[in-house]
């Protein structure tokens, strides 16, 4: 099984990477530098972004869901997401910063201060129906201040161009762009997956975990931070992309044999080839204007995110 | 002989300082009225919350001991049954080892007689199986003090009497085992009992003076009789505190 999954992920990568396939046999016909020029300043770095937010998105979205003891929580579904996009959106057309390591610090800080404020409204191992709630009332409110702060913004130009990269834009992003997305993000998820024993202890609740001399205040404290810079991060430079992080994990902890914190590595591989699809689908639409990536990974995660509803629901009834 | 020695163990406003010596051989029940501080002494053995005092086992004081050490000195066993995820009863019961041990696990199940269900999703079992899954992963690293938290709610009598023939061995072989329950016709399985209530310690004598004492009746606002229990004539509406 995790051999599929590898095999997946190299099978994606790949064809990420070399698909469409004429332009660089074309390139390589006429100049064998063009070809490499294409493949690495141009395809390279929107793979990298790909498969790095896919991975971040399957990690945080596995810690979350350890730390809320829910299925459901993520980082779309629990406001992270939204905020990080709202962040990103205040800092870039209100602030001015085009710098990319200050942006995915707006990104970072806009994602802390939704968790931080649903965890406030709901709880930190609130039942399904608070979280779910309260987190839909943070995306729509941090949905709407963007909104806003697009209209308002100094630039009458600013709502089509966020349009352009908001909902998942991977397009013409520079090997600098990626790496201050990517590298923060890394860190972020590199701590969370330290935290993995841990996180698979408090599956029997905070007070045990305690009582082994884990700290589960802490803890989520450190997952919510890890998680906002990850996600943050990977939002400022390509926008707010959904279901990723809600279904990876689900897959992941099939994987795992239900531990929530063991899930975090395969729930990575799984969101990076997920979202190398989504890619693949959105450059393969012959169309002269883009199709956010976010629209690609919201159609086929909307049908699983109601399958998972209707399951819990059914488990809740026996 | 290793040994519990708590001082000053509170919890604010549910459980004022107190103090407790348990040897290990002991097996000690907790009982007293709902809200009367049964989990909070427990949990605050346990370290759980930011409980004050100290609490030392075997001579090491458990605040200071490093995460590895310290699921040789105990255990807890919360009284909640709940677990989220899909976990299969063995890996549950693995969670209570530092490294995997397939032969103390096999051990465990048969000694709760999981064999059947120890594949399955530990939240698809009933409540009681449940129970038992929890309790063997509380026993598997085999601490030197035991902290379980109502563990015979949820099950049929035969597993009552079982879980009482596990504790009894357990003490025999020198832990010591504290339990919280609310069933006084089994307080003659242990060689302790306290009575807890209001957040303290009010009594703490062997199980056959506790229930006979005057004080008993006060507290628990009932009184032996034909052989079962009535409510006490003593019993009025309560003044809280």
């Amino acid at each position: 099984m995790k051999l599929l999954l590898f095999a997946l992920l190299a099978i994606g990568t790949a064809a990420h990477l070399l698909l469409p396939w004429t332009p660089l046999q074309e390139a390589q016909a006429l100049n064998p530098e063009l070809a490499d020029l294409i493949l690495i300043e141009l395809r390279l770095p929107r793979t990298l972004l790909v498969l790095g937010y896919g991975a971040v998105l399957g990690i945080s979205g596995a810690a979350l869901q350890a730390m809320f003891a829910n299925p459901l929580a993520s980082p779309d579904i629990s406001g992270a997401s939204s905020g990080a996009a709202l962040g990103a959106v205040v800092g870039g057309y209100w602030l001015g910063l085009t710098q990319p390591l200050l942006l995915a610090a707006c990104g970072a800080i806009g994602a802390l201060g939704t968790l931080a404020l649903l965890v406030a409204l709901a709880g930190r191992r609130a039942d399904t129906t608070t979280l779910l709630l309260a987190g839909l009332a943070i995306a729509l409110a941090a949905g709407a201040a963007t909104s806003l702060a697009l209209a308002l913004a100094p630039s009458p130009f600013a709502f089509y161009d966020a349009y352009d990269w908001l909902m998942g834009n991977f397009a013409d992003r520079s090997l600098s762009q990626a790496a201050a997305g990517l590298i923060p993000a890394t860190i972020a998820a590199a701590l969370l997956l330290l935290r993995a024993r841990a996180l698979d202890l408090t599956a029997l609740g905070e007070d045990v975990a305690a009582s082994l001399g884990l700290r589960p205040r802490r803890l989520a404290m450190e997952v919510i931070a890890f998680s906002a810079v990850s996600v943050g991060a990977c939002v400022s430079v390509a926008g707010a992309i959904g279901f990723v992080g809600l279904v990876a994990p689900v897959f992941g902890r099939q994987l795992s044999r239900g531990h929530p914190g063991s899930a975090m590595v395969p729930a990575a591989l799984i969101g990076a080839i997920l979202l190398a699809a989504a890619d693949l689908v959105v450059r393969a639409i012959p169309l002269d204007r883009p199709i956010p990536v976010g629209v690609v990974t919201a159609l086929f995660g909307t049908p699983l995110f109601v399958w998972l509803v209707v399951t819990m629901r059914r488990r809740v009834a026996a | 002989m290793t040994s519990l020695v708590a001082r000053g163990v509170g919890i604010d406003r549910r459980l004022q300082p107190t103090d407790l010596d348990v040897q290990g051989g002991e097996l000690v029940a907790l009982v007293g009225p709902n809200g009367g501080g049964k989990t909070s002494l427990l949990r605050a053995l346990a370290r759980i919350e930011a409980a004050s005092g100290v609490v030392a086992i075997g001579g090491e004081d458990v605040d200071l001991t490093p995460l590895a050490r310290r699921r040789h000195l105990l255990s807890f066993l919360p009284a909640s049954r709940d677990v989220t995820w899909p976990i299969s009863a063995r890996d549950v019961i693995a969670l209570g080892l530092d490294r995997p041990d397939a032969a103390r696990i096999d051990e465990l199940i048969a000694k709760f007689e999981l064999e059947k269900l120890s594949d399955r999703p530990v939240n698809r079992l009933s409540t009681g199986e449940r129970a038992r899954v929890l309790a063997a992963r509380a026993l598997v690293g085999d601490p030197k003090i035991l902290l379980l938290d109502e563990p015979l709610s949820n099950l049929d009598p035969y597993w009552v009497l079982r879980f009482l023939v596990i504790f009894e061995t357990a003490a025999q072989s020198g832990q010591a085992v504290l339990v919280a329950l609310h069933d006084l016709s089994l307080l003659s399985h242990f060689s302790r009992a306290l009575l807890i209530a209001e957040g303290k310690v009010q009594m703490d004598e062997t199980p056959a003076s506790l229930m006979a004492s005057e004080r008993f009746e006060e507290i628990f606002r009932i009184k032996a009789a034909r052989g079962g229990w009535v409510i006490s004539p003593l019993a009025g509406p309560r003044s809280s505190p």
